[in-house]
């Protein structure tokens, strides 16, 4: 495994501003090979800006972003830079015209450009580890928020990405169906999966992270393991706000 | 007044050349749709795809054609280009006439069509390292194909109504063929409703063809939209 000293993911003064709307304002941090971090903070502090940065759906001002010796800002291959990078969104973003089974195979015959038996083959395995067999021929209108987000991992995970990014991949979700995406995600951070989240689920941070990062208004305010998070944090802001979240999602320990 | 059997013995006998004009109403519904589809198309693609200026031509270009009467773009195309030196055939001035109307009403369809395709759904296919074109062609091009085809049915049957209107140009389709034969046996009432009834013909059949189409494609669990 090429875990030599540099890390997976290295992210450097990210800089973007929406108009005059300063989103990120020098945003750094590293992740390693297997680790799992998780951003939180307000709406609007930029933490979705950063994952579209990292994959290029959105161009940053400024800064730096590396996967392994790839510079995402300005190398030129985005689109074989994309498939090492999965990314799961609130809207899922499911091809409605496809079955389960073949929304999971279109990147790997359209792009990786596997054979449709093997791609069939893999497909399958990806679904079944997210526990979807009994849907393979189904359309994403008959399935449920929570199953749609689940395919939408299988379809991410068959790329074979280095890295997942989770953009709140439950926000969209009823109450009822976060469990069973959330158990998906931590099944795959178990299994040595490299994935950044951002997310309101505490319970989720707390379990599976290794680090936690606040941010707000486009800059870090603090990040530490997220036993220091919970218990002291540092920053007052910090407090506030996971005290806020306390109030609305119940405590963030399980 | 007529005998009934009198109508029906002149419609028989009129019946060759009446389907000689449905001949050529067919003809220049085909043309005129492929002119509109392959014309709207390129408009289309220009609007969603295109820089400024190009929006900005295909949108005037929209507004132009759709606020112009159509015999009035028939006339226009037919009788002001020989005043500039060139002739066009009756047949081609209505092709061409109501073709650029046509392109005006696909471009608005196919534009509709494309952006019928949500924004989740392409952010998602280019997470997975498709391109523009590989997203176009794969995601939004047979979604859009089944939003397209009911507008679709819409306009072929305005098209094929508006052929009529090349009757004015002297072009032999359904219409005039119908004036000559009431020309020579005064019978309005019966050849204008065979004409009618080819008309109609024409315009359920293949509308209820293309319905039963969409029906065929139709994805398990959507109604009728795409989200």
């Amino acid at each position: 495994m090429g875990d030599e000293d540099r890390p997976l993911l290295n992210i450097k003064e990210l800089k973007k501003s929406f108009g005059d709307n300063l989103v990120l304002d020098g945003i750094s941090f590293s992740l390693d090979t297997g680790q799992n971090k998780v951003i939180i903070g307000p709406s609007g502090t930029g933490k979705s800006t950063v994952l579209n940065c990292v994959n290029r759906l959105v161009v940053p001002d400024g800064g730096e972003i590396w996967l392994e010796d790839t510079e995402i800002v300005s190398c030129d291959n985005i689109n074989e830079v994309r498939q090492e990078i999965g990314y799961v969104f609130q809207g899922f973003g499911l091809f409605h015209h496809l079955t389960a089974l073949k929304n999971v195979m279109l990147g790997l015959t359209r792009v990786k450009k596997v054979p449709k038996k093997e791609a069939k083959e893999k497909a399958i395995a990806k679904l079944e580890r997210v526990g979807l067999l009994d849907v393979l021929e189904s359309y994403p209108a008959q399935l449920s928020g929570g199953q749609k987000q689940r395919v939408a991992i299988a379809r991410a995970l068959a790329m074979e990405p280095k890295l997942m990014l989770f953009d709140e991949p439950t926000s969209a979700l009823d109450p009822e169906l976060i469990g069973e995406v959330l158990n998906v995600m931590r099944k795959l951070a178990e299994e040595g999966m490299t994935m950044l989240v951002v997310t309101h689920e505490m319970g989720f941070a707390r379990a599976v992270s290794d680090e936690i990062i606040f941010m707000e208004k486009g800059r870090i305010v603090e990040k530490s393991s997220p036993e220091k998070m919970f218990e002291q944090p540092e920053n007052p802001r910090t407090r506030e706000f996971l005290f806020k979240l306390d109030e609305l999602y119940g405590k963030g320990g399980e | 007044m007529i005998l009934l059997s009198a109508r029906i013995e002149l419609i028989r006998r009129s019946l060759p050349a009446l389907l000689g004009g449905t001949v050529i109403t067919i003809q220049l519904t085909v043309l005129i749709l492929l002119f509109g589809v392959f014309f709207g198309l390129l408009f289309a693609f220009g609007q969603v795809y295109g820089n400024k200026p190009i929006r900005w031509f295909v949108n005037g270009y929209e507004k132009v054609f759709r606020s112009i009467p159509e015999l009035v773009l028939l006339l226009l195309v037919f009788y002001g280009p020989p005043s500039l030196g060139i002739r066009i055939s009756p047949f081609n001035a209505a092709v061409l006439g109501l073709g650029l109307r046509a392109t005006a009403y696909m471009s608005q369809i196919f534009r509709g069509t494309f952006k019928s395709v949500g924004s989740d759904q392409i952010t998602a296919a280019y997470s997975l390292g498709m391109g523009k074109y590989k997203t176009f062609l794969f995601v939004i091009l047979p979604q859009a194909f089944r939003v397209f085809i009911p507008p679709f049915a819409n306009e072929y049957a305005i098209i094929l109504k508006d052929t009529s209107l090349a009757y004015a140009l002297g072009v032999a389709e359904l219409l005039r063929q119908g004036q000559y034969i009431i020309a020579v046996a005064y019978d309005p009432l019966s050849i204008f409703l065979a004409i009618a009834a080819i008309y109609f013909v024409l315009t359920f059949g293949v509308t209820r063809l293309l319905k039963i189409l969409e029906n065929k494609l139709k994805i398990p669990g959507i109604g009728v939209e795409i989200g």
